[in-house]
């Protein structure tokens, strides 16, 4: 099934290249896939021509999160090596009209991307769309690198823990030297912080690194806390952006990182432990 | 809780114990990703310098570069304290003009070394 971009710019409009933001965290496990579709369809909700892409040959998985599994035709390395044109691989969302699905190779590996290949793509992306978002896979392999290269900002999705917190300071490091903006003594790339499956509870007990602390040690700024949410794996069970479950604290969550992301300011929520009502103490729904 | 907390303010969490360790292990790491290239080098051309007259170890000189403000700075630290002077043979010391230091008896203190 060939899709058709439809987002292209109206004749006239004042040409502006759509922005590269990569989700990335060097650890695996911390949501960036997750993170990916939530923050894309949230601006995409917010009204910005948005395309998530999956950076994770091989292993893909974005098309599952965002529900459009039985959709894919062509894939990403196809566009990238010619075989097929970008409005044949790009998946409309059937929820949201300016938000287009791009998924990856499941049989390939990551060598398949190809840097100039990726370049010459989101560049014929950045002239339909206002947001490209990456979704990087783990680690800091050839897949992790590419997807980091090109980034115009970055949102690095951190768990309140050890390891992801010290991976993400080597991401940090990366992006700060090893990126297109690094290399050509452009601005730098905008980090943003993205602390996700945060548990305000275990926090008051002092199990779990606080979000004051985790800011402190990596010292970027904080764009969302993501409380650890059960509505996250019912998102990814029926394959909706959990941002589309408006009863989800995770949703609204993300939905307030976005708007900071889009220059807002939003106090932060859900960093309370939750109040256990009487009923929910007795029956024991959490 | 509060409370608690005011009244055993140190209360070692589990958490307090995963800021500390963080803190410390990316102070190192952050310190090692930044160095240049050739501090090990200047390091050791150093070492080779001074070795020819005084005495010292390599565990005994350490080159840093850091930041104070919006300077970059490069930080050698030798320590001396108690090295002995490098016998004077056919080395930099050894050409005569170097008399004053080659006038110390080897196995002496060198001069700038504080009385303890």
């Amino acid at each position: 099934m060939a899709v058709r971009v439809m987002v292209r710019r109206r004749k006239g409009e004042v040409f502006l290249a759509g922005k590269v933001i990569v989700l990335t965290s060097g650890k695996g496990g911390v949501g960036k896939t997750t993170s990916a579709a939530a923050i894309a369809a949230g601006l995409a909700l917010r009204g910005h021509r948005t395309v998530v892409i999956d950076f994770d040959v091989g292993l893909r998985n974005l098309d599952l999160i965002m529900g459009c599994e039985r959709r894919v035709v062509f894939d990403f390395i196809n566009v990238i090596n010619g075989d097929a044109k970008l409005n044949q691989a790009l998946i409309k969302d059937k929820r949201n009209d300016l938000l287009y699905i791009f998924p990856t190779s499941q049989t390939r590996d990551k060598d398949a991307l190809k840097r100039d290949g990726v370049e010459r793509v989101l560049e014929e992306l950045k002239e339909s769309f206002d947001y490209i978002v990456c979704d990087s896979p783990a680690g800091i392999e050839h897949g992790a690198l590419t997807a980091m290269y090109f980034a115009d900002s970055a949102i690095i999705v951190t768990n309140p823990e050890v390891s992801s917190v010290r991976d993400s300071d080597r991401i940090i490091g990366l992006l700060a030297s090893k990126s297109r903006r690094a290399e050509f003594n452009l601005e730098p790339v905008a980090v943003h912080l993205l602390l996700s499956r945060y548990s305000p509870e275990r926090v008051r007990k002092g199990e779990m690194l606080a979000v004051e602390d985790v800011k402190e040690i990596l010292s970027i700024p904080l764009l969302g806390v993501i409380p650890e949410s059960e509505s996250v794996l019912k998102a990814s069970n029926t394959g909706t952006p959990v941002v589309f479950d408006e009863e989800s604290p995770a949703g609204r969550a993300y939905l307030d990182a976005v708007a900071r992301f889009l220059g807002e300011q939003r106090e932060l929520r859900f960093l309370q432990p939750e109040r256990r009502s009487l009923f929910r103490a007795l029956f024991g729904r959490a | 809780m509060r409370l608690l907390n005011l009244l055993f303010p140190e209360r070692r969490t589990s958490a307090v114990i995963a800021r500390e360790r963080l803190k410390i292990v990316l102070a190192h790491e952050r310190a090692s990703r930044e160095a240049p290239d050739f501090l090990p080098v200047l390091q050791k051309e150093l070492l080779d310098v001074i070795g020819r007259y005084v005495e010292i170890r390599s565990d005994m000189i350490r080159v840093n570069l850091g930041r104070s403000g919006d300077t970059s700075l490069l930080e050698i630290n030798v320590e001396i304290d108690g090295a002995k002077v490098t016998p004077a043979k056919n080395g930099a010391a050894g050409d005569g003009k170097a008399a004053g230091t080659a006038r110390i008896d080897t196995g002496a203190t060198a001069p700038w070394v504080k009385p303890r």
